[in-house]
């Protein structure tokens, strides 16, 4: 996490600074408002799953687009990095899209739809099914930070439960689902404890991708922009996802193949293919698919990839 | 023995005016404590202070805990004090919105304190959920309605089951019936009467309604403008009153 090198260019010695992107400071922030990130980063980084209050800056782009999860990108990004950007496990959304070229204008840093090539990947709502290394950091984007919230909407209070580990209300949350589904219906943002201590929302993830969360070897980032917290998930860190002992925690995905690449280990979306109700289940990851159809996989619906890539 | 609580000299003023004044006395082990005056008499003040809800000036309330024996609960640390709120302690509150979830289903708001203490068995939460709605005459096929669905008085038998599965030692009621219809009312006193006596619960219950003192509690303390004026047995204090104030009570010329 060292500071961007690009120097900014100061207002008042030469005139006004002309709009153009050398009027921002690298990765658009100021040094000092990074310094500030990094410092709540760091604080993050050393009580896992803490939620630490920082002074969340005006973006120019809408909450919904995770001005959280930028502000820490922008934070840790270096002009050496390499990042992606994912929405839904997709690099072509228009989300993803908007910040990655955010990022190529304000940050100058080279860009990646790889994974593995990737060192910063900024995410909205998975975690990459390729596993991550220790050169790599992950940022989430959060909406809504407090995993207590559900039952308790008084922040006094719930940061007490916190600090006091009072969590049965995370169990009463899990009781209700069973209660009115017959299992635990929660499918995104489920709740984890973090190294045996605080329960932290993993931000809307599938719950399939939570066992990714526990003992990974990249740096995890969370950053809520509205709320204003950021926490985090150090290498190696234990995330156990809450549950019953008779209603065991499942890391649950449509039983199905991926229709184009084949692969059963993957988290799958399901899309309609024509107006007659076809539908088919897709990996979710598009670099991941593309991956394993370059390297020859291919599902039942699925042109072999150098004739897809030709018509 | 030792007394399950030991307060002595309790005191809280709001300012110039007094909360209540130097209150003193024991409650011992399977005994209810009733506590009666009017509004503005103190008694609600003093049942806060003694349940760690509010912060008295002076004085301190020794409760007797499992592991180290009495200790004042003004001067332990909160994470301790809240322990014991959702363990040994429970607070039936005069309205049940103020006690209950009233988003989460009847089986959640029994088992809400199962799970602060470490139940992970969702069969079993369930099973002690039902059991304790039975026992305050609710049925079983509402354990997965929301308390909203439910009239006055259950939702104030929901509150006393959802503070009673975790085997309280000490249980504070703040005017448990009031704000009840007078048939609701004598309903419910016949159930906390029940349990009073099954479970050889005690408890400290504030109220103006005498008929619950007589019915509930052992000893009576009678309070007016933040001082104690008389106390001793519940059937002595009320047949035969000392103090003024007391004989106005009870000849219900006061009756709020
Ligand atoms: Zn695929």
């Amino acid at each position: 996490m060292s500071a961007g090198r690009r120097q900014e260019r100061q207002a008042g010695d030469g005139g006004e600074p002309s709009m153009t992107e050398q009027a921002y400071n690298f990765a658009y922030l100021d040094e000092q408002t990074k310094r500030m990130i990094r410092r709540a980063l760091l604080k993050a980084l050393a009580i896992p799953g803490y939620q630490v209050p920082f002074a969340s800056r005006e973006m120019p782009m809408p909450y919904g687009w995770g001005t959280g999860g930028v502000q820490v990108s922008a934070a840790v990004l270096t002009p050496e990095d390499r990042m992606k950007v994912i929405d839904q496990g997709a690099d072509d959304t228009t989300n993803a899209v908007s910040i990655r070229k955010f990022f190529e204008r304000t940050a100058g840093v080279a860009t990646t739809e790889r994974t593995p090539e990737a060192t910063v990947i900024q995410t909205r709502h998975r975690i990459p099914e390729a596993p991550l290394t220790e050169n790599q950091i992950l940022v989430y984007q959060v909406p809504i930070p407090e995993p207590l919230r559900f039952l308790e909407p008084r922040e006094t209070e719930t940061r007490k439960m916190h600090a006091l580990e009072e969590y049965g209300l995370m169990h009463v949350k899990l009781y209700e689902d069973i209660a009115r589904h017959g299992h635990i219906a929660t499918a995104y943002a489920y709740p984890v404890k973090v190294e045996g201590r605080y329960v932290m929302d993993p931000s809307p993830i599938p719950k399939f991708d939570n066992p990714k969360i526990a003992g990974c070897p990249a740096i995890q980032l969370y950053g809520a922009g509205r709320e204003q917290r950021i926490y985090a998930v150090p290498p190696w860190t234990a995330a156990e996802s809450l549950d019953f002992e008779d209603h065991p925690f499942e890391a649950s995905k449509a039983d199905h193949p991926c229709a184009l690449c084949g692969a059963e280990d993957s988290y799958l979306d399901e899309v309609i293919i024509d107006d007659t109700g076809g539908r088919m289940f897709v990996c979710s990851d598009t670099d991941y698919c593309r991956a394993r159809r370059e390297a020859g996989h291919t599902g039942a619906m699925g042109a072999p990839y150098e004739t897809e890539a030709q018509a | 023995m030792t007394p399950l609580l030991q307060v002595n000299g309790i005191t809280k003023r709001y300012g110039a005016r007094v909360g209540c004044a130097d209150v003193s006395f024991d409650l011992w082990p399977g005994e209810v404590m009733g506590i009666v005056g009017e509004s503005g008499s103190g008694k609600s003040t003093l049942l806060n202070c003694l349940a760690g809800h509010l912060d008295p000036d002076a004085g301190e309330v020794l409760f007797d805990t499992r592991a180290e024996g009495p200790k004042d609960t003004v001067t332990m640390a909160e994470p301790e004090r809240r322990m014991l709120s959702r363990t040994d302690w429970a607070f039936v509150h005069q309205n049940p919105r103020d006690g209950l979830r009233m988003g989460v289903s009847a089986g959640g708001n029994v088992g809400e304190r199962l799970m602060a203490v470490g139940a992970r068995n969702y069969g079993e939460i369930r099973g002690n959920a039902l059991d304790w709605l039975g026992r305050v005459e609710i049925a079983g096929d509402r354990v997965d309605d929301r308390p909203s669905a439910f009239s006055g008085g259950m939702q104030q038998r929901l509150q006393i089951a959802r503070n009673l599965v975790t085997g309280p030692r000490l249980v504070f009621m703040d005017e448990p019936t009031g704000g009840l219809d007078v048939s609701v009312q004598a309903r419910l006193l016949d159930l906390l009467r029940g349990l009073v006596r099954e479970l050889g619960l005690s408890a400290i219950i504030v109220t103006h309604d005498l008929a619950v003192v007589r019915l509930l509690a052992d000893r009576l303390m009678v309070m007016k403008s933040g001082h104690v004026v008389e106390q001793g047995l519940t059937d002595q204090v009320l047949d035969d009153p000392q103090h003024g104030y007391t004989q106005l009570l009870v000849s219900s010329v006061l009756q709020v």
